[in-house]
């Protein structure tokens, strides 16, 4: 068995308001054999500052990696901007000297230096890759074969194909596969691969949010019993932001939104409290009565 | 900022510098691939629900040169960066890289949505974009997790320094 260790980097959102991601992941992971360490120092990954300066982005994430690099260890996120960030500019670091000298020049003003001899990967990524479907499936002591539900990759630990190179964006099969060792079914609906809209709230959020309706509606067609997510924005836009979608549009959807890691945490035995279901906006107390 | 098209362009209008600006810009630089099949339009996501954004039409814009059109456009800044355009665009154009390439234009001159400043500021300030609530902190110690790497402003600040952007943002004293 290789050793699992990793940095853990939490991004933003997850500290700011997604805590029920963290705490599920933090026990699934433990239970899996996964070591985590704390990252040392912190900075926001970049990804939202890039839409005003690629320069700032670029300098935001080598700095994590170059503090990743001092301690020698890969990155794990459970956000998939984070990793899709520093994925991207790892790359794009290693490839063009001409880009890692500027940067670097930048990160010389707080003694850094950027090697590129970390890597960074998402949770989703780790488990299939290196923690390997059959410890996932050798951890499952109560499978869900009572639950259907639906999976919702989101755009960021797929796209841009030729920086993440992950899965296929275009018919994504990893988290259906991790879905399916917990013993529950996975869905298929209308739109899997599209977009929460999580990015354009704050600039229009009725488009944001015409999104996640949309996305709703195809998952409650095919009567799934909860939405699987994996990323913090796109739980913020289908969790958090459900009552508030109903209330605008007029509809109704009492669709639970779980993180994945609370759904293999259940199929490891764990007790919902433990996995942080009591964090979650729309009540999943009926799924939990089904496994019971 | 004008969310409407205006629909009558005149020939004064037109920068044809413009296109070689934005193609010098990492990212911008396969803009002149674009021959304006519409497939980033067809597949994106956000242009299903504005009737005013139009990916393909913000590149072809840039290509004819129609800079103030472009930078101080409200659409520009809807764009969710999905990257499906990028994915599936059959020149290879980076679609959503070319449109980041343009924000970050229009940053630079100060057209930017409050939320991006905001963000940017709370970086500065402590490493997060977001400003944790002092009871979220706590909150974490309740739970069992442990305490969240802090943030060093000092070090992030002098790793910036000569970025552009920053001429827009108000800094607190650190």
């Amino acid at each position: 068995m290789t050793e699992n260790k990793y940095l853990i980097f939490l991004g933003c959102a997850i500290p700011y308001r997604v805590a029920a991601f963290e705490i599920s992941a933090r026990k699934t992971l433990a239970k899996l054999g996964v070591e985590l360490v704390e990252m040392p120092e912190f900075n926001c990954c970049g990804l939202p500052l890039d839409p005003v300066s690629h320069e700032m982005m670029l300098i935001l994430a080598a700095r994590n990696l170059a503090l990743a690099e001092q301690k020698g260890l890969n990155i794990i996120t459970l956000c998939p901007g984070c990793a899709g960030t520093l994925k991207k500019v790892n790359k794009m670091l290693k490839e063009d000297k001409t880009l890692r000298d500027e940067i670097n020049g930048h990160l010389k003003e707080a003694g850094l230096e950027f090697k590129g001899t970390a890597e960074a990967k998402h949770l989703l990524q780790v488990l299939i890759e290196d923690v390997g479907l059959e410890r996932i499936k050798n951890s499952v002591v109560k499978p869900l074969t009572m639950l259907k539900v639906a999976e919702h990759n989101g755009c960021h630990i797929l796209r841009p194909k030729e920086y993440i190179g992950f899965d296929d964006p275009e018919n994504p099969k990893t988290l259906r596969t991790l879905i399916e060792a917990t013993g529950a079914t996975c869905l298929d609906y209308m739109d899997e691969t599209e977009c929460c809209g999580a990015p354009s709230v704050g600039v229009n959020d009725k488009i944001a949010l015409q999104l996640a309706r949309d996305k709703l509606n195809h998952v409650k067609a095919v009567d799934a019993q909860a939405l699987i997510t994996i990323c913090p924005f796109c739980h913020i836009m289908y969790d958090t932001n459900e009552v508030r979608i109903e209330k605008m549009f007029n509809e109704v959807y009492g669709i639970p939104v779980l993180h994945y890691p609370q759904l293999l945490g259940l199929a490891m035995g764990l007790k919902p409290d433990e996995l942080a279901f009591n964090e979650l906006r729309v009540d999943a107390s009926k799924i939990l009565s089904n496994v019971g | 900022m004008n969310e409407t098209v205006q629909r009558i362009i005149k020939a004064s209008e037109f920068d044809p510098k413009f296109k070689y600006e934005i193609s010098k810009m990492h990212g911008g630089e396969k803009l002149m691939r674009c021959f304006q099949c519409g497939t980033c339009t067809s597949d994106c996501p956000i242009a299903r629900f504005s009737d005013t954004y139009r990916p393909r039409q913000i590149i072809r814009m840039t290509q004819l040169g129609l800079k103030d059109r472009v930078l101080k456009s409200d659409t520009l800044w809807l764009c969710a960066s999905c990257f499906t355009c990028t994915d599936r665009c059959p020149q290879d154009v980076e679609v959503a890289s070319v449109i980041r390439v343009l924000r970050n234009l229009a940053a630079e001159q100060g057209v930017v949505p409050q939320v991006f400043k905001e963000q940017c500021a709370s970086v500065l300030e402590s490493g997060y974009a977001y400003k944790i609530p002092e009871l979220r902190l706590k909150k974490r110690e309740s739970l069992g997790l442990p305490a969240l790497p802090k943030g060093n402003p000092e070090s992030i600040c002098k790793s910036l320094n000569g970025v552009g952007f920053l001429k827009h943002i108000e800094r607190k004293k650190v």
